[in-house]
């Protein structure tokens, strides 16, 4: 019970803080609610009823909402994963496609996704695609890089002697895969995975903006911004709740590396 | 000698640096005698780790040939007739006590309950009876390596190098873990040819039927010293008028060396 409640203090004690600056700059400063709503505001925003009364709560909606993003999200990760995790054993195997296609990697990365967003929205919509698979798509565009520099490091990280080991047992490439590279490189893939779950969740909001999309925490933003001037607390809740999702993502990844690294 | 079980026949090894070639060995001829207990010593650069890994099939000769019970060290590698002891543990981390052990032989593919007991009863011999659950990192570094050498051991090789095995360790440590090697290579049926690379003189004598004492820039054979301490050796051997003679033979021999050099 006291080891609970010293976990806890921390994070509460930090909540306390962030609360007292934001109320704090606000009578400093003197801004306006306009400018930023007072948090309970926010908070009486969360339980006003959608639809002129009739519809959910906004928090309600807001979840679903945030729902429908972290399922594209979790998809994208999915994919872009696996084609990060793809690429790094290519990588390794092949060192001479490494030189020549890591150049085009990196490059895909710098390009903003912002304006590649529209362009795959658009384009695959063209195609006669779902909406969802663009969206999809985005995610993982975003995901598949740091799971492959990752990756590629993790599965380097094998000491010189460690393989002499294997290679005295006169191992296979396959069992020296399986029993000392994969195994070496788990906390650096953990380690990328946990950047990719967020860049997922910005990639599944970015694919929600432009696509006219009728669902998703990015459609919320996008809703909440037209009308700011009648209502700023909305804008702020849902921003609040797209962080939200992001650190449940984290949470759900780190959760999976407790269960899966062992040491 | 009988038919030597390693063979090393005008053996050289020439790196290519970034600074020209490198000759790590030069015109090595060596016959080692199954069952031998041999310690090779000398200065860094002496090639010692480089004859080790030659004969263990980790380098290939620049020239010259190399033969383990008459065959390739490629062949004998393939025949798993090699157990290494590096001067880290090299534990994987993600295993334990007992699964590393048993990592040998998981990869020649031996039934579960044989490998578990297998590992259980060389852990019993290297005193980590109790520890096959716990993790690398639980143990201290003198552990560690006697889980290493339990792990060199599982399959039985009839070869087995050692790289500087105590090296990381003090003294006390050392000095214990010499003998229960020797208790252990001593009664293992059949007894394993070590190849125990050292910097420490007494460790070479204390442990060794012969001591190869290696020279630098090239490295190559300076002498071989022939050690003939009374078998089993216990704490007492460290005492003996003969040892202290072997010892400054070897020192001399590497004074030699290095005044030649």
């Amino acid at each position: 019970m006291v080891t609970a409640v010293r976990r806890m203090l921390p994070v509460v004690g930090l909540v306390a803080v962030l609360l007292l600056i934001w109320e704090g700059s606000k009578v400093l400063f003197g801004i306006s609610d306009q400018r930023l709503p007072h948090l309970g505001d926010i908070v009486t925003t969360m339980f006003t009823r959608t639809q002129g009364g009739n519809g959910p709560l906004l928090l309600v909606q807001m979840l679903i909402n945030a729902w429908a993003t972290l399922r594209v999200a979790m998809g994208g990760f999915f994919i872009g994963g696996l084609l990060g995790f793809g690429l790094a054993l290519l990588f390794m195997r092949m060192p001479i496609l490494e030189r020549g296609l890591m150049p085009y990697v990196i490059g895909s990365q710098t390009v903003p996704i912002l304006a590649i967003a529209p362009m795959v929205v658009v384009g695959l919509g063209r195609m006669g695609a779902e909406p969802w698979v663009a969206k999809i798509f985005v995610a993982a565009y975003l995901t598949f890089f740091p799971v492959t520099i990752g990756m590629l490091r993790g599965l380097r990280s094998a000491s010189p002697q460690s393989l002499d080991l294997m290679r005295s047992y006169a191992a296979s490439s396959l069992q020296t895969f399986w029993k000392l590279r994969l195994p070496a490189s788990l906390p650096y893939l953990f380690a990328s995975l946990k950047i990719a779950a967020s860049a997922s969740v910005i990639g599944a909001i970015v694919a929600e903006l432009p696509s006219g999309s009728s669902e998703g925490i990015g459609v919320m933003i996008l809703n909440a911004a037209q009308f700011y001037n009648s209502r700023p607390p909305a804008l702020y809740l849902a921003i609040l709740v797209a962080g939200l999702i992001g650190v449940v993502f984290y949470g759900l990844v780190a959760l999976a590396e407790r269960l899966i690294v062992k040491r | 000698m009988d038919t030597p079980i390693i063979e090393f026949e005008r053996v050289s090894k020439i790196y290519q640096g970034g600074a020209g070639p490198v000759t790590a060995l030069h015109d090595v001829t060596l016959r080692i005698a199954a069952g031998e207990f041999i310690a090779l010593i000398g200065p860094s650069g002496c090639g010692k780790s480089t004859l080790m890994r030659l004969i263990g099939d980790l380098e290939q000769p620049s020239n010259g040939t190399v033969r383990i019970k008459a065959k390739t060290p490629d062949q004998a590698r393939r025949d798993r007739d090699y157990g290494i002891v590096f001067q880290s543990p090299v534990l994987y981390d993600w295993r334990t006590i007992r699964k590393n052990v048993e990592l040998p032989l998981e990869i020649m593919g031996r039934p579960k309950d044989q490998r578990r007991q297998r590992a259980m009863e060389l852990l019993k011999l290297v005193g980590l009876g109790d520890f096959g659950d716990a993790y690398p990192h639980q143990l201290s570094g003198g552990m560690q390596q006697r889980a290493s050498i339990a792990r060199a051991l599982s399959f039985a090789p009839s070869i087995l190098l050692m790289d500087e095995p105590f090296g990381a360790l003090d003294e006390i440590t050392r000095e214990r873990l010499q003998l229960e090697l020797l208790s252990i290579w001593w009664e293992a049926e059949p007894r394993p040819t070590v190849i125990f690379v050292t910097h420490s003189i007494p460790e070479a004598v204390f442990l060794a039927d012969r001591v190869v004492v290696m020279s630098p820039r090239p490295g190559r054979v300076q002498r071989v010293v022939e050690v003939n301490l009374a078998r089993p050796r216990a704490f007492e051997t460290r005492e003996d008028p003969q040892f202290f003679a072997l010892v400054t033979e070897v020192r001399e021999c590497l004074r030699a060396t290095e005044t030649a050099g």
